[in-house]
């Protein structure tokens, strides 16, 4: 079905599942218990985040999985993509199709354009150049250099861009939202579902992102299966040995790389539809960092590694950097006193401010112990129950391929 | 290819995403009933804090959280009361903010727009907060202040001394009471004047940001209007480090003055260097090299150490005041830390009392109520003096101190000397000024949320 074969189609499925059911899976806890304050994360803010993050860590995976080209500057695709629609909101009007657009095209020139000179190196080379490139645009953006050339405002520099009241917005009649909108529906109209102590809240904007996402995750999946997913697995393999046999690989990888560029551009443009506002920071080198140790914390090269990745960082971000002592003190409240004091100074560096601590620590041991990501840890634990499972990259060895 | 076999699971999986998604139009927003977002439930009410914990600020941000815990625990009727004592309102009775027991929740922004905007949403969206408060940077200030006007929650600014906050980028749902820019020029004008004469020539260092062009653009025109000449302004890289290359052009463009337009880290480096370079031993056009430095703070002044001895600045308060307010804010913060609290924690103990008692005179939490409440509205007792909330633009306006760097300082806290307090008709400005966004710049209408 879909043109997948059963694995893939189940994968897909599950995530279809997994994305529309996110709002309740993620609320595990009542509303007003102690753990519900502290872990639910199923809050629309946060849900559209991991499936935007989740975007962009796909179309990075189908240039770092595939081709093993290592980009280190990949959120300056997600930062141009971001002030498209901006520009498009500024412009046109609130609605999110012209802006979701632009932003993909914007990427893509960008990404052109970049990959065209980053490409004639690899390995090290290839990382250093597009991460020289992303801190060159990032310099553009947060002082607005090209803003100040022209004589006018394009990134609005470190205070960010964002719509004013007295833009033209040639597009927009009266009616309409003053927020980003679906043809009149808003991106924050929200509909709340109270049972018992739960409280589930289903969101447009974020399911409006989970079905680009579904999209851009199932076009992953036919890249993956594709002669031309093929093909960048063997540049990743032995690029030398490919180009001996007369073949040349520059097209494939520059493709790959717009593709990717593309993706990150998508994520951009939906990021600035939920929240029409855009800074710099977003292209700053350690925006790019976070995508690598994303993909690389979910397992590189697997269909949905990389997903689960930015859902955990993610995660550890919004919600253990919000856990300070006086939430430590409630939890540990039915302890004697010098237990509960001695707990907090215990925890206390991992949470909160120190949630980056707790990253590295992870980040480390996922390195160490399980060099293929979550989704090894997956696998053992499937393996542990005696059921035979294939990461993704072995599932296409029951076909037959042509030989050479 | 595969063939799909409908079993029973797969049709109740379908089943409930169909619900959901057949629920999804039935626009319930948050607390429909109740006519605004987050409206406070039981016997609480929750607020958040969003401050710097991490990154270049995060000195200012872990101190502004100290006093709003304090403030916290004044409202709820713990500790001394502190300010509540000393407020010219007295509706606020240590029983929390209209009989609800106030809550609160934190979050760190990194000084990051993006950051701070996703900690504010999970504040409100996951936490109910009603209020947020807090922040030290203007870029971060005005994106928060964007998205609570979005919600519909309100916005007690914290550090923020850009013009655009209550400027360009004003909005009916955001209240500053820091001072900006356009104060801070328009307080050191004549002071500098009295000191320096009207025959100078001054080289501006600016922070490339936000902050950094208002905050030039209002000290040029200040001085230029006692007579002094711009002998040229440079842009430097926020968080640059290095400022040695930026420093070395300043003695041969002939000028005899300093002024830099950086603040945190950067200001702290950018002074140092100055002073390493011996540009304050120099003499040009036959006066003694002088160095500006128009924002300052306590913790900027620690961090400097004794390059700052005679460099004038100015703030928005400071501890060593001796007027009531003051005296009680200092003293339950030290007994509570063990030091002096900063100006950033002043100015964010007192948004959150001001909020209190703004909903317990409106009588309602409605955001629309709150902001009818502080539009306009007179108060002293907060250590500032007689203040005023300005409707037109929901800046505060109050005295302004010049600061001086102590000569010979007795302690580590005792760093900034008072040299005038400025007084309020000194550095009052139309709502309109062409710096604040002209006559095109608008509040908007209070949004209620939901």
């Amino acid at each position: 079905m879909l043109g997948l074969n059963s694995r893939d189609l189940k994968l897909f499925l599950l995530v279809v599942a997994m994305t529309m059911l996110a709002p309740i899976l993620l609320n595990p806890f009542p509303a007003d218990s102690a753990l519900g304050e502290s872990f639910n994360a199923g809050y629309p803010a946060l849900l559209q985040r991991f499936v935007i993050f989740g975007l962009l860590v796909i179309g990075f995976n189908i240039l770092f999985g595939l081709t093993g080209y290592l980009s280190f500057g990949h959120a300056a695709f997600l930062g141009v993509g971001s002030y498209a629609a901006v520009w498009m909101f500024k412009l046109l009007s609130y609605n999110v199709i012209p802006a979701i657009i632009l932003s993909v095209i914007v990427a893509g020139i960008f990404s052109v354009v970049i990959g065209y000179v980053a490409l004639r190196r690899s390995g090290i080379y290839f990382s250093i150049l597009t991460l020289a490139f992303a801190q060159m645009m990032y310099a553009i953006a947060y002082s607005d250099l090209v803003g100040k050339f022209l004589g006018t405002i394009v990134t609005n520099g470190e205070t960010g861009l964002q719509v004013y009241a007295d833009d033209p917005q040639i597009l927009a009649s009266p009616g309409d939202p003053v927020l980003p909108h679906l043809f009149g529906l808003e991106m924050n109209a929200q509909t709340v579902l109270a049972v018992g102590g739960w409280e589930f809240t289903f969101q447009f904007g974020y399911y409006l992102s989970a079905l680009v996402m579904l999209a851009g995750f199932y076009l992953s999946i036919r890249i993956f299966r594709s002669p031309f997913g093929m093909m960048l697995r063997a540049i990743k393999s032995n690029q030398t040995r490919m180009s001996y046999t007369g073949l040349d690989t520059k097209p494939y990888m520059l493709a790959a790389f717009v593709i990717s560029g593309c993706y990150a551009g998508l994520a951009g443009g939906l990021m600035s539809s939920m929240d029409p506002l855009t800074g710099g920071e977003r292209m700053f080198w350690t925006a790019s960092g976070e995508i690598v140790v994303m993909s690389i914390l979910g397992g590189v090269g697997t269909l949905i590694g990389p997903v689960l990745g930015a859902g955990l960082i993610k995660y550890l971000e919004n919600i253990i950097s919000k856990i300070n002592d006086g939430i430590l003190h409630q939890w540990f409240a039915f302890m004697p006193d010098w237990l509960d004091n001695l707990l907090v100074t215990i925890i206390h560096p991992f949470v909160g401010k120190g949630w980056h601590l707790t990253l590295g620590l992870l980040f480390m041991a996922v390195v160490i112990f399980l060099p293929g990501g979550l989704m090894q840890l997956g696998e053992k634990i499937a393996a542990l129950f005696g059921r035979k499972t294939k990461s993704d990259d072995d599932a296409k060895t029951g076909a037959t391929e042509p030989a050479e | 290819m595969s063939k799909s076999n409908f079993s029973r699971r797969g049709v109740l999986k379908t089943g409930a995403i169909a619900g959901a998604g057949l629920a999804l139009p039935t626009y319930l927003r948050a607390d429909g009933h109740s006519g605004f977002t987050n409206a406070p439930q039981g016997d609480t009410v929750k607020i958040g804090f969003n401050v710097p914990q991490t990154g270049p600020y995060a000195e200012e941000g872990l101190d502004e959280l100290r006093a709003q815990e304090l403030a916290v625990e004044h409202l709820n009727g713990m500790g001394d009361g502190g300010m509540l004592n000393t407020f010219s309102e007295k509706n606020l009775d240590g029983t929390g903010i209209l009989g609800k027991k106030v809550e609160f929740v934190t979050g760190d922004t990194q000084t990051k727009s993006d950051v701070a905007r996703a900690s504010a949403q999970s504040m409100i969206q996951k936490d109910g907060c009603i209020m947020i408060n807090g922040g030290s940077s203007s870029g971060v200030a005005v994106a928060v202040q964007g998205l609570c006007q979005e919600a519909g929650v309100i916005f007690m600014a914290g550090l923020t001394h850009s013009n655009d906050t209550t400027g360009k980028d004003r909005k009916a749902n955001g209240f500053r009471h820091f001072f900006n820019g356009y104060m801070s020029g328009a307080a050191l004008g004549p002071v500098l004047e009295n000191e320096y004469g009207n025959e100078r020539r001054a080289y501006h260092l600016t922070a490339d940001y936000n902050w950094g062009w208002t905050q030039q653009e209002s000290i040029q025109a200040a001085t230029e209007a006692i007579g002094w000449q711009t002998a040229e302004t440079v842009l430097t890289p926020v968080g640059a480090g290095d400022f040695s290359s930026y420093i070395a052009p300043v003695l041969n463009s002939g000028a005899d003055t300093l002024i830099l337009n950086h603040y945190g880290g950067d200001m702290v480096n950018s002074l140092t260097q100055a002073v390493q370079f011996g540009l304050r031993d120099k003499q040009v056009n036959g006066k003694d090299f002088t160095i500006i430095v128009p924002l300052y703070s306590e913790l900027m002044a620690a961090g400097a150490g004794s390059n700052i001895q005679g460099v004038f600045g100015s703030m928005n308060w400071n501890w060593q005041l001796q007027d009531e307010g003051t005296k009680a804010f200092v003293k339950s913060f030290g007994e509570k830390y063990g030091f002096p609290p900063s100006n950033a924690a002043h100015t964010c103990y007192v948004q959150t009392l001001l909020y209190a008692d703004a909903v317990t005179r409106a009588g309602t939490f409605n955001p629309c109520g709150v902001v009818e409440a502080l539009e306009d509205f007179d108060f002293d007792g907060m250590g500032n003096g007689p203040t005023t909330y300005r409707g037109a633009d929901h800046q505060c306006f109050k005295d302004v101190l010049v600061m001086k760097g102590k000569e010979n300082p007795t302690n580590q806290y005792d760093t900034l000397e008072i040299v005038e307090v400025t007084p309020r008709a000194q550095v009052e400005y139309a709502a309109d000024h062409p710096m604040f966004g002209g006559a095109e710049a608008s509040l908007g209408d209070c949004n209620p949320g939901a």
